[in-house]
């Protein structure tokens, strides 16, 4: 008996679309094991300039650099790039007020069972403690809440979190 | 070795209208950048984010590509945040300039030693393999005072080693004299400015 693996439910198209439908001029971003197929995508976006960091802290700041200067950053992390990246979110993005929308891959998440993954058990409770509010994107349906995201942080000048609760499909 | 006033001093008198991102000493209400500026409202004093001075200057380069950005890093600051060089290199900014200002320790703290300051490191092979297009290193004034120009006019990510003297800050923190300008007013200044410019 083979078990069926079920088709993907959330493609990189639909993230792509939200950041061209928003304006967003640079993904600041370190990739992880999710996103190789939106990696793709974006490279292939014309409207879109990938800055690659070699740690996840330097996102927040390279973004802050970006919005002084008149453009409109997102970040792209990992769960576990958040934690490495608590003192430039507290320093930059809560200090300076940032307006910032941070796409993070939600590492360890499932609807089903235990989540053996400290990585997946922290980060609301990190989001909650700095005060940062969150959405979860796992379908294609879902994506329409980073427009959310968006307009929340922009409205309230501070950080929103989009949580990517499930692997890119192709 | 070159006095840390002096060093801000004859950056800001060459400045134009770049953008100044200072951190640590160079960014001194005593003896950095607020003391001797000649146009605050292009002035970006980072601090509290851990070594990333550098990385706000790439962002601001990326987004105003015909403005220079100058960036007055401390070689602790920079330790902190050594990919940063790699990330900076990787987009090649023309506009992007790098001073780092090397006193050897952690002055703000009191005077400790950082990590690779007895003569182990060397901070311009560090910057040329890392992938910067241009390197300079500049022991005393007089050097550096003429060669400000030749420095400004290289295409970037320019590097620029300079040795200065430690101002080693032991004043209880409480005490210390704070800046004028709060992070959140300069930052809403250097935005609305750049904004008006374009």
């Amino acid at each position: 008996m083979t078990t069926a693996i079920p088709e993907s439910i959330l493609h990189p198209a639909s993230l792509v679309n939200e950041l061209k439908k928003n304006d967003v001029s640079h993904v600041v971003w370190l990739p992880d094991s999710e996103t190789n197929f939106l990696y793709h995508m974006m490279m292939e976006e014309p409207t879109l300039d990938l800055v690659p960091v070699c740690r996840e802290g330097e996102t927040m700041a390279v973004a802050a650099g970006l919005w002084v200067g008149g453009a409109k950053p997102v970040v792209l992390i990992q769960n576990t790039g958040v934690f490495e990246a608590g003192d430039s979110i507290r320093g930059l993005c809560l200090d300076l007020n940032q307006p910032l929308v941070m796409l993070v891959g939600y590492r360890g998440w499932t609807r089903r069972g235990p989540t053996p993954d400290s990585a997946g058990r922290f980060i609301e409770h990190i989001l909650h403690a700095w005060g940062i509010n969150y959405y979860l994107v796992e379908t294609d349906e879902d994506a329409d809440r980073i427009s959310v995201a968006f307009e929340e942080c922009e409205r309230l000048s501070r950080p929103v979190a989009v949580l990517i609760g499930t692997e890119f499909g192709s | 070795m070159i006095n840390n006033t002096d060093a801000v001093r004859v950056i800001d008198s060459k400045r134009e209208d770049a953008v100044l991102v200072p951190t640590m000493n160079a960014g001194n209400v005593r003896f950095g950048l607020p003391t001797v500026t000649s146009n605050q409202v292009l002035d970006l004093p980072i601090s509290g984010a851990m070594g990333k001075a550098s990385n706000v200057g790439l962002g601001i380069a990326l987004a105003q590509p015909g403005r220079k950005v100058i960036v007055m890093d401390g070689d602790g600051s920079l330790l902190m945040n050594l990919g940063s060089l790699v990330t900076t290199s990787t987009k090649q900014p023309r506009n992007f300039y790098h001073f780092l200002f090397n006193n050897g320790v952690y002055a703000v703290t009191g005077g400790q030693p950082i990590p690779g300051s007895e003569g182990v490191t060397n901070w311009e092979e560090v910057a040329r393999g890392a992938g910067y297009a241009a390197v300079f290193s500049f022991d005393n004034l007089e050097d550096f005072t003429t060669g400000i120009d030749e420095v400004l006019a290289a295409e970037g990510p320019v590097f620029v080693h300079l040795a200065v003297e430690p101002e080693i800050e032991n004043t209880p923190v409480q005490f210390r004299q704070r800046p004028t300008r709060s992070a959140q007013q300069a930052y809403q200044e250097v935005t609305a400015a750049l904004a008006a410019d374009n």
